[in-house]
């Protein structure tokens, strides 16, 4: 009757009906007593410091963008990887050129130094603190 | 078991609930016996003897804590986002638990005889992630949100090792679907695909150090995704207190912990299923058969879940820039290196 993709969703659909039985029995069970100092934001038994919805790190975002890319390649891979033992040679070069352009991008990434945690300290270009009149950018320019 | 299932009751929808059921209770016991086995195995590692009052030698400890956390008082809090704070949870038990339905216990019973098999594992198991992050962020709690980034930037990294490794059993075995790959691997202990599966002599000695280098990552790469020490950052508890489970409490909890022990088999089965035989007896033709292979699948499993738990006890964690150098610039290198090794011996 489903196909095997329907069991599937009978998979999903059981995860989620146990998890609401769970939180229902619980919730039957349980007592509800909530006050302020229970329901703030744990922080070590301190009073919260403003929200914790904070900016974080753009590395998060570059490591995200890498593994976005290595992961469409290894989905292309797999189908590759199931004929492989068929096809022999030819699919063993088309996939060298493949793995081959890959790579190339992997090393620029690591060169790049992208992949390292630890980012070098950013340095800040040191400009003058005191704006530069009219006055005397003008006299700048003027030519001696 | 389908057919069998079928021959009783008729193609209804009864058949697919009840084959979905077997996973569940599976979880659910072997949570338990993981409840007990990780604080035994912990305290005799470091010369305690844990739990011994609760019934002998403490056997009804982890019933004792499941009423507890039944019975406790649920709390969110008041800033955080409710609706993704109640979602959570659903995501992360939903995301591991479907994952078993492509996990063959014996050859008569899949949940799901799809033929991507382990490729959506992979898929589903992401499901995970959002659900961490969604924690994370939903928790409105700072410990919650950098554990949940880090958890996130951790499995995502280590996706890409842990895929790679199953290409290259996926090229030897010729199949994605998990029973398949099992079959494949019939006749005994070195059939398996971890010394080379079964192929000519010459060849599978050539192929051995990299079908072992694959499974070792592969295996490494399944403790970070399961947030398993050394790779526990995301609940470093020196840092982040319980990182994204912080403000949860009661049942919420105990479902994000049944989950992540779920996970913890479910990296064992994929990497046991790919290389080390599935269902398979170690013993060829002897000891082998559906009842059999349940045992041997479950073995094989709970042996990596020790592992895991010994693991815990015997390494440091490592740092988040250790974590990302091991990913990326020793793990990837090294199976791009297996991949091309592997696709080599196999066409020669």
């Amino acid at each position: 009757m489903l196909t095997e993709f329907g069991s599937i969703l009978v998979f999903f659909l059981l995860g989620i009906v146990f998890v609401a039985g769970g939180l229902i029995g619980s919730w039957i069970l349980r007592p509800h007593r909530p006050y302020p100092e229970k329901l703030a934001p744990y922080e070590c038994g301190e009073e919260p410091v403003g929200n914790a919805w904070v900016r974080f790190n753009v590395r998060f975002y570059v490591i995200a963008l890498i593994f976005l890319i290595f992961e469409v390649e290894v989905v292309f891979l797999f189908p590759w990887a199931l004929v492989y033992k068929e096809m022999g040679m030819v699919a063993f070069l088309e996939m060298a050129v493949f793995l081959a352009i890959l790579i190339v991008g992997y090393v620029y990434v690591w060169a790049k130094g992208d992949l390292d945690w630890d980012k070098p300290r950013p340095e800040v270009p040191v400009v003058s603190q005191v704006a530069p009149t009219m006055t005397a950018s003008r006299t700048e320019h003027v030519p001696a | 078991m389908q057919e069998l299932l079928k021959s009783f009751l008729g193609d209804n929808a009864l058949v697919y609930i009840i084959m979905g059921v077997p996973p569940l209770i599976f979880i659910l016991l072997y949570a338990l016996v993981t409840l007990y086995m990780e604080m035994k195995v912990s305290a005799h590692i470091q010369d305690r003897v844990a739990y011994m009052r609760t019934g002998w030698h403490g056997v009804l400890q982890p019933f004792a804590d499941i009423l507890k956390l039944i019975q406790k008082e649920d709390i969110i809090p008041a800033q955080a986002d409710k609706l993704l704070f109640t979602l959570a949870p659903y995501l992360v038990f939903t995301g591991t638990y479907a994952g078993f339905a492509a996990i063959p216990f014996s050859e008569g019973y899949i949940g799901s005889n799809i033929n991507l098999g382990v490729f959506y594992i992979v898929a589903a198991s992401s499901i995970v992630v959002a659900g961490l992050l969604m924690s994370g962020w939903a928790s409105n709690n700072k410990w919650s949100l950098l554990g949940a980034m880090r958890s996130a930037a951790q499995i995502v990294s280590y996706e890409i090792p842990s895929a790679l490794a199953i290409l290259v059993a996926v090229m030897i075995t010729g199949s994605l679907n998990l029973n398949d790959v099992s079959k494949f691997q019939e006749g005994g202990l070195f059939n398996w695909v971890v010394f080379g599966g079964p192929l000519p002599l010459l060849q599978k000695l050539a192929i051995i150090p990299f079908t072992a280098t694959a499974f070792f990552i592969l295996l490494t790469a399944g403790i970070a995704e399961a947030n398993r020490t050394p790779f526990d950052l995301p609940e470093a508890e020196s840092e982040l207190v319980q990182g994204f489970n912080t403000e949860y409490s009661g049942m919420k909890f105990a479902i994000f912990y049944v989950a992540e022990y779920a996970n913890m088999f479910l990296v064992s089965a994929v990497a046991v299923c790919l290389f080390l035989g599935g269902w398979q007896s170690p013993f060829g033709s002897a000891l082998s058969g559906p009842i059999w292979g349940v045992f041997w699948i479950v073995i094989k499993g709970m042996a990596f879940v020790f592992f895991q738990i010994w693991l815990r006890w015997t390494l440091p964690r490592l740092r988040v820039d250790q974590l990302m150098y091991v990913s990326w610039k020793v793990m990837t290198p090294m199976l791009f290196v297996c991949v091309f090794a592997v696709g080599l011996i196999l066409v020669l």
